[in-house]
């Protein structure tokens, strides 16, 4: 056989194995590397600088000013607070209403209705996040459809703020917690709902003690979602967030209006640290092992 | 099954972590800021012009077919305009940090900072023919030079006004009190303008309201002054429905009513569709603005910059856009194309002379205390997200 460069490059690839392997992840390794490394790298470097208050320019003297501030700043707390509040109750209120619509999915619809129901969880997906979110805006206005909907009922409708923000985002990321849950569900076998009702189990029994052990797991990744993405969030607070503000809004108006980077990125080191508590509890509960 | 992690990978990422952070060490420098020299003389025009604008100054008929002062600038001089809109002093400072634009119209809280970081070059006003007409009172100011150098040619000037719902105000309010003292009447419904600069107005009522503070330049404000605005600030804040920044937002607001009343700008006023909105210039005075139109120092197309400059104090054409965003014209020239003038007091100095002009905080008190230290922009914005809480 002639060795064609081709032929000789193959044959000495298939002969070291460690190469072929260096090859295949050097690009992947490289993009996680500048990309994800190096900017929390350089998140959390200018939290150790400060910035000149008239020209703007960050100084790269180090000082550990801006975490002191953020740790032990009245405000900043006061938001964390608010901003974990807000995160967990998103996270409750989409894990209440994804449960029995990912069961729904899972065991009871025919594979058709599944089919047209996936998809119909996947279709607010397809909308700009801006527009679902100035469309609540203008559904929780004055005179708007929420209104009209719970006035008849002697209710009325929240109007902008804390309860707003906890709706809007309840809805966007509903999609992110059900796919998951409902993907979980299809891994329970319906063999054992049949065996756990032959032992003579009622309906809430077998929930219980069946499925939801076994959908543990999915219900927590779920949750990762929703809490995560809520724990960052910014823009809809300040569509429907009427005058509250949220640990985004600071990080953002540290970047924008103050022009204070340094700051911001310590501010932005708290969801860091609230996410990295909150995996570790995640992994405690041994959820994570069998994602 | 769980994976165990090999200690190795572990060792890497420290490493990879540590490389990047001794690379970013080494990037991180402080150069000192670099102004650009102003120009001498005009060349070829460059074809195109990238403008960051307040917004309403740079219209070219894409929102209203009738509004359209652009086009006429693009044919006599062949420079293609792009143009981006920004809601606070603190984007426009931001955006300019980028390089991309070759022009900003920057008002007073924004001006002095562009010329301290060097985004912004001086400007040549003998290049500029329509530099002659302008009003006296508004040429070299301290918003728009430094040191005798001048660093752009004066827009326009106007007041920060009060806008209310005429259904819950059927008598016009006359003082700021509506959205201060008496905020509570309408809790849930006021609105204010989400930026520190905001805290000038609280000063400009303590002024008229407790004058035992001594406040006499809403833009200097030693520790004590800044606490009583800050506590003015915070109880407003019980009765405010939503900051804005975003005119679109604020607009929309008062035509669904979830805002009644607030400060506004003229233009806002403008465009509310559903007729049941007023403004009025409160009898404390007000703070405002008067915006320079600059030429960034990193300019791709400065003798299409040079153009739009000159070509935007044209009489006609600063008229204009004057005109649609409702604040007072540059020259007594442009008045020939308006016929609301003195509606809005312009050549009027001494009128001109009340309105607080934003202008950003500094250390040095502007109002020329020496015994105390003033609190600057970055006390403020701290101040101001506090007052968020």
């Amino acid at each position: 056989m002639k060795a064609t460069p081709a032929r000789t490059i193959s044959v000495f690839l298939s002969q070291h194995a460690r190469v072929r392997l260096a090859l295949l992840l050097s690009a992947p390794l490289f993009w996680l590397g500048l990309v994800y490394i190096a900017a929390l790298a350089a998140l959390l470097v200018t939290a150790f600088w400060t910035v000149d208050s008239f020209t703007g320019q960050v100084q790269t003297t180090w000082t550990l000013d801006n975490i002191i501030t953020v740790f032990t700043g009245s405000l900043y707390q006061a938001v964390t607070l608010r901003t974990v509040g807000v995160a967990l109750l998103v996270t409750i209120i989409d894990i209440i209403v994804a449960l029995p619509i990912a069961f729904f999915m899972a065991k009871v619809a025919s594979p058709r209705l599944q089919r047209i129901l996936v998809i119909a969880v996947l279709m607010p997906l397809w909308a700009s996040y801006l527009v679902k979110v100035y469309a609540w805006r203008s559904a929780l206005s004055q005179g708007g459809i929420v209104e009209w909907l719970v006035t008849p009922f002697g209710g009325t409708s929240p109007g902008y703020g804390l309860p707003a923000t906890i709706i809007t985002l309840s809805y966007l990321w509903l999609p992110y917690v059900i796919l998951p849950i409902y993907a979980g569900l299809e891994r329970v076998p319906n063999s054992l709902l049949e065996a756990s009702s032959d032992l003579g189990a009622k309906t809430w029994r077998t929930m219980r003690s069946v499925v939801l052990p076994m959908l543990w797991p999915a219900i927590i990744a779920g949750s990762i979602f929703s809490f995560s993405l809520s724990l960052g969030d910014y823009i809809t607070v300040n569509i429907v967030g009427g005058a509250n503000q949220l640990l985004g809004n600071l990080v953002f108006t540290n970047v924008g209006a103050a022009n204070n980077l340094p700051l911001a990125a310590a501010i932005a080191l708290i969801p860091i640290g609230i996410m990295i508590v909150y995996l570790g509890v995640a992994r405690r509960t041994g959820a994570l092992n069998s994602l | 099954m769980r994976i165990s992690v090999p200690r190795r990978s572990a060792l890497f990422a420290g490493l990879a972590i540590a490389a990047s952070v001794a690379l970013l060490t080494a990037c991180g420098t402080t150069s000192a800021p670099t102004g650009g020299a102003e120009a001498t003389s005009l060349g070829e025009m460059e074809g195109s012009v990238s403008i960051l604008a307040w917004p309403g100054y740079v219209e070219d008929g894409t929102n209203d077919p009738t509004v359209d002062w652009v086009t006429p600038f693009v044919d006599a001089t062949g420079c293609k305009v792009t143009s981006k809109s920004y809601g606070t002093s603190d984007e426009a400072f931001n955006l300019m940090k980028t390089g991309d634009y070759d022009v900003v119209a920057a008002s007073g809280d924004a001006s002095l900072r562009l010329v301290a970081a060097g985004d912004v070059a001086p400007v040549n006003t003998d290049l500029l023919k329509n530099y002659g007409g302008i009003y006296d009172f508004l040429k070299m100011q301290s918003w728009n030079s430094v040191d005798g150098v001048a660093y752009g040619i004066p827009h326009g000037y106007g007041a920060n006004l009060l806008m209310y719902n005429t259904d819950v105000f059927p008598v016009a309010p006359t003082s700021w009190s509506v959205v201060f003292d008496d905020a509570a009447a309408n809790a849930g419904k006021v609105t204010a303008y989400d930026s520190p600069i905001y805290i000038a107005d609280a000063a400009v009522y303590l002024m008229a309201h407790k004058p035992e503070l001594g406040i006499t330049n809403p833009y200097a404000l030693d520790e004590t002054q800044l606490a009583a605005a800050v506590d003015l600030l915070k109880a407003q804040r019980a009765s405010i429905g939503e900051y804005w920044s975003d005119y679109l937002k604020e607009i929309q607001a008062f035509e669904t009513g979830d805002s009644v009343v607030g400060t506004t700008w003229q233009v806002i006023q403008n465009y509310v569709s559903t007729g049941n909105t007023d403004v009025v210039l409160p009898e404390e005075g007000a703070t405002g603005w008067s915006d320079t139109w600059m030429i960034g120092s990193q300019a791709k197309s400065p003798n299409c910059a040079y153009a739009w400059l000159d070509y935007i104090a044209s009489p006609e054409a600063n008229a204009q856009a004057t005109a649609y965003f409702g604040e007072a014209p540059s020259s007594q020239a442009a008045c020939a194309f308006r016929d609301d003038c003195e509606a809005f007091h312009a050549g009027d100095a001494a009128y001109a002379a009340k309105i607080w002009y934003w202008s950003t905080p500094i250390a040095k008190c502007l109002d020329g205390r020496t015994d105390v230290t003033c609190t600057d922009y970055s006390a403020w914005t701290t101040a101001w997200q506090e007052i968020k809480g």
